[in-house]
C-alpha cells in the first residue's frame, strides 16, 4: 500500500462524504422545495460531513508517520545479537544507517553482516505491516468520522457555525506557520551554535584572528588544531559590503532623486521597471558574471594601471553587489521621498530657490531618517548576500582591507563548511551554526532599527 | 533686508549675480541623476549581451558526419542476438573504425588515439541506444552525425585561437589538420544541441544538459507553490479580515515583515537542521528544497496578498453582509474573488524569486553531481540555479558557454513568470 495511494483514497472518501452529506440534508429537510426548513445551505452539511471523515484520519495518518519509523528501527535494533546492544551511541547511528540505506536499495558502507541482512529484513517486513495497520486504521477512522457526522445531519443542526469555525481555526494555524518557522530558525540556529561554543569558547569566536577549520579527522594528525577565530571573516564580510555601498548608495539615492523629482511621467514609467530588473536577476547569475566577465576586467585594469589583483578579489565581489542592490536602496528612496509633503516643496520654491538647492537643504533633511533605514536595509542585504561572494570573493581567511585581495565572508564560510559530507558532531560542522547565528543576530538587528527609523518618521508627517 | 542694510535693488543685483552659478549647479545635479540611471541601464544593457553572446553559442553543438558500419564482428560476434551482449559491446572500436576510413593516413597508437577523442565520449552510448531501438541496424552502414568532443566543438566555433603555441591550447596542431580536412568535406557541422535539453548532468561539456536542473526545478516550485500559496493566502486573510487588534496581532506583523529580511541561507540552516537531520527526509531531494523554498517565500506571498485583500473596498464588504451573509461567506464569496489576481501576482513574483535562489539550497545537499533525470519530488537532484552554480565553477572551457546557456534559459523563465504577473494585473487590475 502505498502512501500516495491513502491519501488518494481518503480525498476519495471525503468527496464522497460531502455529495452524500449534502444529499442527507436535502433528504431531511423533505425535498428540494423544503430547504428552507434546513438550518444552513446543503452544501454545508456536505462540508460538515466531509471535514469529519478526513480531518481525523488524516491527523492519524501523520502522527503515523512521524513516529513509525523510530518505533520500527528501535524494535529492529533490539533484535540485533547481544555484540550490538552495547555499542556506542555513534556506531549505532552508522549501523541504522546501514540498514536503512540496504532497505532503499542503496549501497551501504560495507560488505553486510549475515545479523544486518537479518535486521534489514525485519525492517522491510515491519515497515510493509506498519503500512497496512495504517491504511486499515485510516480507512475505519475515515468511515467512523463520516457516520458520525452523517447521523448527525438534522435541519436543526447548525453546519454553518460549525464549518465556519473549522475555517476560522485553520486561517490561525495558517498564519502560526511563520510564529512557527521563526521558531524553527532561532532553535535550529541556535542549539547548534550552543554545541559550537561549547566547543570553542565565545570569545575565542569573536576575537580570534585566525580561521582555519579543518579539526584533525584522526587523532595523531599534525598541523591541524583547527582555529576559529572569525574576525577575519567579518573583516571581509564588511570590506565587501563596504565597497558595495560605495557603489549602491550614491547611485541609488541619484537614481531616485531624479526619478522622484525630475524625470517626467512617462521616463519614470520606463526607467522604473527596467532598473528592477537588476533585482530580479538571480544572484547566481551576478555570480558568474561576477567570476567570469568582471573578475578579468578588474585585473586587467590593475594590471594596466600597474596593480596586482589577486584573481578572486574583494573589489569584484564588491562592485558586482553593489549594482544588485541599487534598485533596493532606490525604490526604497523613492518612498521616502516621495512621502515628504508637498508643502514643503512648494514653501521652498516659493522662497526662491532652485530644484536642486530645494533637493538638497530641505527634502534630503526632511528624508534622512528614512534615508538612512534604506541605506541600513541595504547593508543587511549586503552582509547576508551569499552567491555572488561564493563564486567571485574566494575562501582565504585573510585579515586585510585592501580590496584588491582576495578575502572571504561569513556566507562564504557557512557554505564551504556545509557542502558535502557532514558529521553532526565536529567543530567543523557546528561553526557554520554559529557564524549562522551571529549573521542572523546582525541582520535582525540592522532590520529592526530601520524599520523603526522609519515608523518613527513617518508619524512625524501623517 | 532692512536688518541687513542692503536696498531692494542691491539685493536683486545680489541675487542676479548668484543666478547663473546657481543654475548651472542645477543643470549639474540633474546630470548625476542621469547619470546615475544610465550606469543602471548600461550594467544591464552590458550584462544582457554579455550573457547572450557567451551563451548562444551553447545551443549549437559541432557534429561529425560518420558513416558507421553496425559490424556483427564486433558488436556480437558469437550471434547470440542477446540484448546483454550488444549492450556491452565496444562500440569506439565502430567509430574507431569509421574514423579510420576518412584518415587511412593516420597511424601509431598516440594519434589514433588523439583522433578517436575528438569524437565525444558520450558517441558509442549514443549507437548503443540506436541499435537498441533497432534490432535492424546490425549490419547496415548509416551516414550518422555524432558530437564531437567539447574541445573540438570549442576550436570549431573558433572560441580556441589557433594562432595560440600548441602547448597552450588543449587541440593539438595534428588535430587541427584533421578538423580542417572534415570541414572541407563538409563532415563538421554545427547542429542544434537537442543533449542539453533533454539530459541530465554530465562530466562531459558534449553530453550535459540541463533537463535534469530542470525538472528539479519545477518539482521544487510545485512543491512551493502548493503549500506557500494556501497557507500565504489563509494568513494573509486571517491578518486583514479577522485578527483582533492587540499586541500578539502586532508582534506576529513584525515577525512576517522580519522574516522576509531574513538573508536565504538561513533559511538553508534550518531546512538542514529540522527537515534532513530532525525529521529525516532525504537530502538533495526536491520536496526538502520545495519545503525550504515555501518558509521562504510565505512571508512574501502574505505581505502582497494583505495588500490585494485590503485593496477591496470595505463597501463590497458591507453590501455582502447587508443582506446576510455571515463574515467567512462574505470574505470567500466577495473578498476573496475580487482579491485573487492581486493574491495570485503576489503568488508568482514570490514563485519567481524562489526559482532563482541557490543558497540555501546548497546547504539541503541538492549540489551533487547527479545524472539521472528525477522521476519524482522524492528523487536526488539539482536545480536549475544550482547547475549554473556547479557549471560555473568547472574548468572545461565548453562549460562556460552552456553555464551561460544555462542562465539564458533561466532567464527566460524568470521572463515568462514575470511577465505573467504584469499582464495579470493589468487584464484583472480593478481601480474602485
Amino acid at each position: 500500500m502505498r502512501l500516495s495511494t491513502i491519501i488518494l483514497v481518503l480525498f476519495g472518501i471525503a468527496l464522497a462524504s460531502f455529495f452524500m452529506g449534502r444529499q442527507r440534508a436535502v433528504n431531511v429537510a423533505g425535498g428540494v422545495r423544503e430547504i428552507r426548513s434546513l438550518h444552513s445551505l446543503p452544501g454545508y452539511y456536505g462540508y460538515y460531513a466531509a471535514i469529519w471523515s478526513f480531518l481525523p484520519a488524516f491527523i492519524l495518518l501523520v502522527a503515523w508517520l512521524s513516529f513509525a519509523d523510530q518505533f520500527i528501527i528501535s524494535s529492529v535494533v533490539s533484535d540485533l545479537p547481544l555484540a550490538y546492544q552495547t555499542v556506542p551511541a555513534s556506531e549505532m547511528n552508522l549501523v541504522v544507517n546501514d540498514i536503512r540505506n540496504l532497505a532503499a536499495g542503496n549501497i551501504a558502507s560495507a560488505d553486510p553482516k549475515p545479523e544486518i541482512i537479518a535486521a534489514v529484513d525485519g525492517y522491510l517486513s515491519l515497515r510493509n505491516s506498519s503500512m497496512w495497520i495504517l491504511s486499515a486504521l485510516c480507512l475505519v477512522v475515515a468511515l467512523a468520522g463520516f457516520v458520525f457526522a452523517f447521523l448527525r445531519i438534522t435541519p436543526k443542526q447548525r453546519a454553518r457555525n460549525n464549518v465556519e469555525s473549522m475555517v476560522r481555526i485553520a486561517l490561525v494555524l495558517a498564519s502560526s506557520v511563520a510564529v512557527l518557522t521563526t521558531i524553527g530558525i532561532v532553535a535550529s540556529v541556535l542549539f547548534e551554535a550552543i554545541r559550537f561554543f561549547e566547543k570553542v569558547p565565545v570569545t575565542d569566536f569573536l576575537f580570534g584572528l585566525t580561521w582555519s577549520p579543518q579539526t584533525a579527522i584522526r587523532a595523531d594528525q599534525v598541523g591541524s588544531s583547527g582555529a576559529f577565530g572569525a574576525v577575519p571573516l567579518f573583516a571581509g564580510t564588511l570590506l565587501i559590503s563596504f565597497i558595495a555601498m560605495c557603489v549602491a548608495a550614491p547611485i541609488g539615492l541619484l537614481v531616485a532623486i531624479y526619478l522622484a523629482e525630475y524625470a517626467t511621467k512617462k521616463v519614470r514609467k520606463t526607467a522604473k521597471p527596467i532598473l528592477e530588473v537588476l533585482a530580479g536577476i538571480p544572484t547566481v547569475v551576478y555570480g558568474y558574471f561576477a567570476a567570469i566577465t568582471v573578475a578579468p576586467m578588474v585585473r586587467e585594469l590593475g594590471e594596466f594601471v600597474g596593480l596586482e589583483v589577486a584573481s578572486e578579489s574583494a573589489l569584484t565581489a564588491g562592485l558586482v553587489m553593489g549594482v544588485m542592490i541599487i534598485p533596493f536602496v532606490s525604490s526604497l528612496s523613492d518612498d521616502v521621498i516621495n512621502s515628504v509633503p508637498q508643502s514643503l516643496r512648494d514653501g521652498s520654491f516659493g522662497l526662491g530657490a532652485t530644484k536642486s538647492e530645494t533637493i538638497k537643504r530641505v527634502i534630503l533633511p526632511a528624508a534622512l531618517p528614512g534615508i538612512v533605514s534604506a541605506m541600513l536595509l541595504a547593508v543587511s542585504r549586503a552582509i547576508g548576500e551569499t552567491m555572488i561572494v561564493v563564486m567571485a570573493a574566494g575562501l582565504s581567511a585573510k585579515l586585510t582591507v585592501n580590496p584588491l585581495e582576495a578575502v572571504t565572508t561569513v556566507t562564504v564560510q557557512i557554505v564551504t563548511l556545509l557542502v558535502g559530507d557532514q558529521e553532526f558532531d565536529s567543530a567543523k560542522t557546528l561553526a557554520a551554526f554559529g557564524l549562522g547565528l551571529t549573521l542572523l543576530l546582525v541582520t535582525l538587528v540592522l532590520n529592526v532599527i530601520a524599520l523603526q527609523v522609519v515608523r518613527r518618521y513617518r508619524e512625524d508627517y501623517d | 533686508m532692512s536688518a541687513s542694510g542692503r536696498s531692494p535693488a542691491e539685493t536683486r543685483k545680489l541675487v542676479e549675480a548668484g543666478l547663473k552659478k546657481r543654475n548651472s549647479s542645477e543643470k549639474r545635479f540633474q546630470a548625476y541623476g542621469i547619470f546615475g540611471v544610465l550606469i543602471g541601464m548600461l550594467f544591464l544593457a552590458y550584462f544582457f549581451a554579455t550573457i547572450i553572446t557567451d551563451g548562444a553559442s551553447a545551443f549549437f553543438q559541432t557534429h561529425v558526419k560518420l558513416s558507421v558500419h553496425f559490424d556483427p564482428e564486433v558488436i556480437d560476434p558469437k550471434r547470440t542476438n542477446d540484448p546483454a551482449v550488444w549492450e556491452k559491446a565496444n562500440y569506439t572500436k565502430l567509430i574507431k573504425a569509421s574514423l579510420s576510413e576518412i584518415f587511412p593516413d593516420v597511424s601509431g597508437r598516440r594519434d589514433k588515439k588523439a583522433l578517436r577523442q575528438m569524437v565525444s565520449s558520450g558517441a558509442p552510448f549514443e549507437l548503443q541506444a540506436m541499435l537498441e531501438d533497432n534490432p535492424r541496424l546490425m549490419g547496415q552502414t548509416l551516414e550518422l552525425w555524432l558530437p564531437a568532443d567539447d574541445e573540438v566543438d570549442m576550436f570549431y566555433k573558433g572560441k580556441i585561437d589557433r594562432d595560440v603555441e600548441e602547448s597552450r591550447r588543449r587541440v593539438k596542431d595534428n588535430q587541427i589538420v584533421w578538423i580542417d580536412r572534415l570541414a572541407e568535406q563538409g563532415r563538421l557541422e554545427g547542429k542544434f544541441n537537442k543533449t542539453f535539453f533533454t539530459s541530465g548532468d554530465s562530466r562531459d561539456p558534449e553530453m550535459a544538459g540541463i533537463l535534469g536542473a530542470m525538472k528539479g526545478s519545477f518539482f521544487m516550485l510545485f512543491v512551493t507553490l502548493v503549500i506557500a500559496f494556501p497557507l500565504g493566502v489563509a494568513a494573509a486573510i486571517y491578518l486583514e479580515e479577522f485578527a483582533p487588534r492587540n499586541r500578539w496581532i502586532d508582534l506576529l506583523e513584525v515577525n512576517i515583515n522580519n522574516l522576509a529580511a531574513v538573508p536565504s541561507i538561513i533559511y538553508g540552516l534550518l531546512g538542514l537542521s529540522v527537515f534532513i537531520n530532525f525529521m529525516n527526509l532525504p537530502r538533495s531531494a526536491p520536496l526538502v528544497g520545495g519545503l525550504v523554498l515555501a518558509l521562504m517565500t510565505l512571508p512574501v506571498i502574505i505581505i502582497a496578498g494583505r495588500s490585494a485583500i485590503r485593496a477591496v473596498p470595505p463597501s463590497i464588504r458591507e453590501a455582502a453582509l447587508g443582506l446576510g451573509a455571515s463574515d467567512v461567506q462574505t470574505v470567500f464569496h466577495h473578498v476573496l474573488p475580487l482579491a485573487m489576481p492581486g493574491l495570485m501576482t503576489g503568488a508568482i513574483i514570490g514563485m519567481a524569486r524562489a526559482l532563482g535562489e541557490t543558497a540555501p539550497l546548497l546547504m539541503i545537499g541538492m549540489v551533487a553531481f547527479i545524472v539521472e533525470v528525477p522521476g519524482t519530488p522524492f528523487d536526488p537532484s539539482t536545480a536549475l540555479p544550482v547547475q549554473i552554480y556547479l557549471w560555473a565553477d568547472s574548468p572545461e572551457r565548453a562549460f562556460v558557454e552552456r553555464t551561460a546557456a544555462a542562465i539564458i534559459v533561466l532567464l527566460f523563465f524568470l521572463l515568462v513568470m514575470n511577465g505573467l504577473a504584469v499582464w495579470l494585473r493589468q487584464r484583472y487590475e480593478r481601480r474602485w
